[in-house]
């Protein structure tokens, strides 16, 4: 996804939040969809990694719904109806660049670009926000944000770049219909 | 003058002579006056202007196929007859009515040696201010069969009442020539008149009255492509269904018809479409998906001959293979057929019952003779079979669309039911509708889907099981009105024959025909196919005796009730 | 339950069932599925109110995979199945979901009378230009030069448009999507629905296991450069002339979509004899 999102109108810090909040549960979805994917293909080494990572975001999300105290923070991402009007989710993973055979290098690769761009967006609204309290629960959100991508860089050193053959297939596709 | 059971009249004329109208005319009038009659027609390949044939017979009780030669031919004029010629039985005791203007008479009646008499048609209908040759010939006709001229002149009234005054006081001034010239004519016999006027009589054709039968079941849509000769099926259907809240949809081709009926019917409206030979041939995929998603779907085929595109306006039987064998994989489904016009109302009724309580395609295999050829009927009787889908009421958890059952049939959610979503799918599938390739599921879902049919209790309507004797005639379909009718013959000469004809095709009823064969140790076959079909079919899914004569003959001539009696004579235990 | 009692508000997780999809991981049609509940979301559409239909393909797959009313019908017409299903239970929201072989090659004929019908529906084609299902034979919508088993070298034959049939042949409401923008798609799924009489979208949706290089329609897809139009002629040239990868809703029609007749008051069976009675 090559794509900056675009930054919808955020007024206040409970709208940060949803926002965020929504960005974490879109994550565990999706890497929790993956999961399912990988499980279904029979690659159980990938299930596991998405596995993990959708309950990794799923922490986050908690530790985002902590911030937000007793604010209804679906209601009012809902509110906010269409947050991305253009574009896509930061953290959204392309489920398109996903393989059967991935490796958990390729997955932390995806893993990575989406807390980078989720970095870029919190950054940019942590220098663009107008209203004091926005830009300073955007700055802790900027912090969380680098923890998780540092947080990757370090799981990424487990497993090393996997050579051309990871995508040679024993078997060619078979034909379902 | 000697009386006769039954008396058969032909008009025939060409160039837009109008035969056709004076026989439809001479039909009405007939039954006004109480009398049962079939009329069928023939004609030559032009779209206008061609030569046509009324073939008419009249009876004081229900007739069902025409007689083995015609008492009397009017003749308009004699172009080209010699195409449908063979279609035309006259012999020595027929009269045949000609204009010594139309030359000399044709070959076939030469070769018959009918009796002949002249009279001037075009002449006469010239010296009327806008007078018609076909009601001249309608005249000569209606006064040769003793028909009054009260109840022509109603029928002429009624039916060219758009055409206004004029043309219906030429009509009248024509006829009543006509009838003027047939006073000086012998016939040579008359038909009695009517006895008892039953108190409800129709006219009707057999397209009509399928079209009835499917509404009376219950169908509200139909989607529709046109063939000959179903297309009066879906004509009659169009304004009729909307009368009642439903609607008729054409479709782009005989593939969208049969898809859409089903679409239609998934969504829980008892559904049809109506073709014939060509259109059966490009429906059996979707026919395949109606069995293997379990939804109700009937199919007329008015059955034309074949193969390929074959004659469109005759009538053959030859479809039976492609309707009962015509889908892949093992796909068990309804066939029946109606035997008789008024039996198309019956029949189709009965067949959109069974498929609504079985959720099941039914092919109902109809034929361009009883489709097209047109009856006075006493009023059928109603009858109760209305289709009852059996429709779910979800429980809690996950609901299954093919759950197995005792008697084979799954309750079947309609959408807007909350908590019954499900996906049909022609692919092979577990309980819950789920595609699945695994053997068991494989083997419970065919299990189950024949097992619906096989053990339903179809009751007496599967056949028409007449008479006792150790000679047994056997057809189906148009043809059992001419088996009935040598049947008739032969047990009025003493000897004794049973008469089988089952309305029910599929799934065959071998105890059934176990019980209806008992005592019978010969069996003669009758079908209008070339290649033997019923016959194939009967050895197939029966246990028949071992002595078996076959009667069969593709379109387009009907076979006729002398030629069974022939055969049934010649053929001793 | 009354229908005041019952306004259930839906998640998006709501719309799909449990059933695990067989695509390929990298298969577009999962954006694709995530838009439909998306977009069935937003709209708050019931799922027993709501049936998905399909015809053959990997695309076709789809009705099972959402918890709404469907049917995996046969090849090349679903349009068929739809059209009698939403005529007789206007009621319905129907969606037609289809790919490229069977939408447009043995499903054209069924394409082409369903624009012009304009029967209220929404027909999304995920347009991954070869036969997936089969192993990768081209497909209308495939590259003139494109190598397969049953075409080497490639067909020679010129694709299809199929967004310029679908305005010539009347439909209401043309859209080009992707699938790998489903936010978008949703957007554009919700247009569609809601606007009266035939709609069609084309979603670009990458097959990952016979068409790779499709990895690169990414890159390629952009935003169409002006808004839709209500002139098909206009939006037809628009779309004869742009590189096919224009991305959005495309032409907005008002012809007035089929009137499906309002059920009248039937009359009573009885009285269709009169016209028989002697």
């Amino acid at each position: 996804m090559s794509k900056a999102p675009s930054i919808p109108p955020i007024f206040s810090v409970a709208d940060l939040l949803a926002i965020a909040y929504r960005i974490e549960l879109d994550a565990v979805e999706r890497y929790g969809l993956l999961a399912d994917q990988m499980e279904t293909h029979n690659n159980p080494e990938l299930t596991k990694v998405f596995r993990d990572l959708s309950r990794a975001e799923s922490i986050h999300a908690a530790e985002i719904r902590e911030m937000a105290g007793d604010t209804d923070l679906n209601g009012r991402a809902n509110a906010l109806h269409s947050i991305w009007p253009k574009g896509e989710s930061p953290e959204e993973v392309d489920l398109g660049a996903v393989h059967y055979l991935m490796t958990p290098w390729h997955a932390l690769q995806l893993c990575l670009a989406g807390e980078k761009r989720a970095l870029t967006f919190f950054t940019s609204i942590a220098e663009t926000a107008k209203d004091a309290k926005v830009k300073e629960m955007a700055a802790e959100l900027v912090e969380e944000e680098a923890e998780h991508v540092n947080l990757v860089y370090r799981l990424m050193r487990k497993y090393p770049e996997p050579t051309d053959s990871w995508c040679q297939e024993g078997d060619p596709p078979a034909a379902q219909d | 003058m000697p009386e006769a059971e039954h008396i058969s009249v032909a008009i025939v004329g060409s160039g837009g002579a109008g035969a056709l109208t004076a026989g439809n005319f001479l039909l009405e009038a007939a039954s006004l006056a109480g009398w049962h009659g079939l009329l069928t027609r023939t004609v030559g390949p032009q779209i206008r202007g061609g030569e046509a044939a009324a073939l008419l017979r009249l009876a004081n009780r229900p007739v069902e196929c025409l007689a083995d030669r015609l008492d009397l031919l009017v003749g308009i004029d004699w172009q080209n007859v010699d195409r449908f010629g063979a279609e035309i039985e006259v012999g020595p005791q027929s009269l045949v009515i000609t204009d010594p203007a139309s030359g000399d008479l044709p070959a076939f009646v030469c070769r018959a040696e009918a009796r002949s008499a002249e009279v001037p048609i075009k002449e006469m209908a010239k010296a009327i201010s806008e007078g018609r040759p076909n009601m001249i010939a309608l005249g000569v006709a209606a006064g040769l069969l003793a028909l009054s001229e009260d109840a022509l002149s109603a029928v002429i009234e009624k039916r060219l009442a758009e055409k206004g005054d004029k043309a219906i006081d030429a009509s009248k001034a024509a006829l009543k020539a006509g009838m003027i010239a047939a006073a000086k004519l012998d016939l040579g016999l008359r038909l009695p008149p009517p006895k008892t006027r039953a108190a409800q009589r129709w006219l009707v054709s057999g397209n009509e009255m399928t079209g009835l039968g499917a509404l009376r079941g219950g169908v509200r849509f139909a989607a529709a492509y046109p063939i000959t000769p179903a297309s009066e099926v879906l004509e009659w259907l169009a304004p009729n269904l909307a009368k009642l809240g439903g609607a008729l949809f054409q479709a782009e081709d005989e593939l969208a018809a049969i898809n859409m009926a089903i679409g239609a019917s998934f969504g829980g409206t008892p559904a049809l479409t109506a073709t014939s030979g060509p259109g059966l041939s490009l429906m059996t995929e979707a026919i395949g998906l109606a069995t293997a998603t379990e939804i109700p779907v009937v199919i007329i085929d008015v059955m034309r001959a074949g193969p390929s595109t074959g004659i469109p306006t005759k009538s053959e039987q030859a479809d039976l293979n492609i309707a009962v064998y015509g889908l892949h994989g093992d796909a068990p489904h309804l066939v029946l057929a109606p035997q008789s016009i008024s039996d198309c109302l019956f029949t189709t009724q009965w067949a959109t019952y069974l498929a609504e309580v079985l959720q099941s395609p039914a092919v109902v295999l109809s034929d361009q003779f009883i489709g097209q050829a047109a009856a006075a009927i006493d009023r059928p009787a109603d009858v109760a079979f209305i289709g009852r889908r059996a429709t779910a009421v979800p429980q809690v958890g996950v609901y299954k669309r093919y759950a197995v059952s005792a008697g084979g049939v799954s309750p079947m959610a309609i959408p807007g039911m909350p908590g019954g979503q499900y996906t049909a799918d022609g692919l092979t599938h577990n309980e819950r509708g789920t595609p699945t390739s695994n053997e068991n599921d494989h083997r419970l879902q065919l299990d189950k889907r024949r097992r619906k049919l096989e053990e339903f209790s179809y009751g007496d309507h599967w056949a028409t099981v007449e008479g006792e004797g150790e000679l047994a005639v056997v057809t189906w379909g148009s043809l059992t009105g001419a088996v009935r009718e040598a049947v008739d013959a032969l047990r009025a000469s003493g000897r004794a024959v049973r008469l089988i004809a089952p309305r029910l095709l599929l799934p065959a009823q071998p105890e059934r025909l176990k019980a209806a064969l008992e005592g019978v140790n010969r069996v003669l076959i009758v079908e209008q196919t070339h290649g033997g079909q019923f016959y194939r079919y009967l050895r197939a899914h029966y246990d028949i005796p071992a002595k078996v004569r076959l009667l069969n003959r593709p379109g387009p001539l009907p076979i006729r009730p002398s030629e069974i009696v022939r055969l049934a004579m010649q053929w001793s235990a | 339950m009354s229908a005041a009692e019952t306004r259930t508000i839906y998640k998006q997780s709501d719309y799909k069932s449990d059933i695990k999809p067989i695509w390929c991981p990298g298969c577009g049609d999962y954006h694709v599925l995530l838009s439909f509940t998306r977009a069935f979301a937003q709209l708050g559409l019931r799922p027993e109110e709501t049936v998905v239909v399909s015809g053959i393909g990997c695309s076709s797959r789809i009705p099972a995979y959402t918890s709404c009313y469907g049917f995996h019908g046969v090849h090349g017409r679903s349009l068929a199945i739809a059209t009698g299903l939403k005529v007789s239970r206007p009621d319905l929201t129907v969606i037609v979901a289809s790919g490229d072989g069977d939408g447009y090659s043995i499903g054209g004929n069924h394409f082409i009378q369903a624009c012009r019908r304009n029967i209220d529906m929404t027909y999304v084609v995920m347009d991954n230009r070869v036969y997936g299902m089969t192993k990768g034979q081209p497909s209308p919508t495939t590259e003139p030069d494109f190598d397969t088993a049953l075409s080497p070298g490639g067909t020679g034959l010129s694709p299809f448009h199929p967004l310029v049939i679908a305005l010539a042949s009347g439909a209401n409401f043309v859209a080009r999507a992707f699938s790998g923008e489903p936010n978008e798609t949703a957007n554009i799924l919700v247009e569609a629905i809601k606007h009266p009489g035939f709609s069609f979208i084309e979603v670009l949706s990458p097959c990952v296991t016979f068409r790779p290089d499709e990895r690169e329609w990414k890159n390629k897809v952009h935003p169409a450069p002006v808004a839709a139009t209500n002139d098909p002629a206009k939006a037809a040239r628009r779309i004869m002339t742009d590189d096919g990868f224009n991305i959005g809703i495309l032409y907005r029609g008002e012809r007035r979509p089929y009137q499906i007749k309002a059920a009248a008051k039937a009359i009573d069976i009885g009285e269709l004899e009169k016209d028989f009675a002697l």
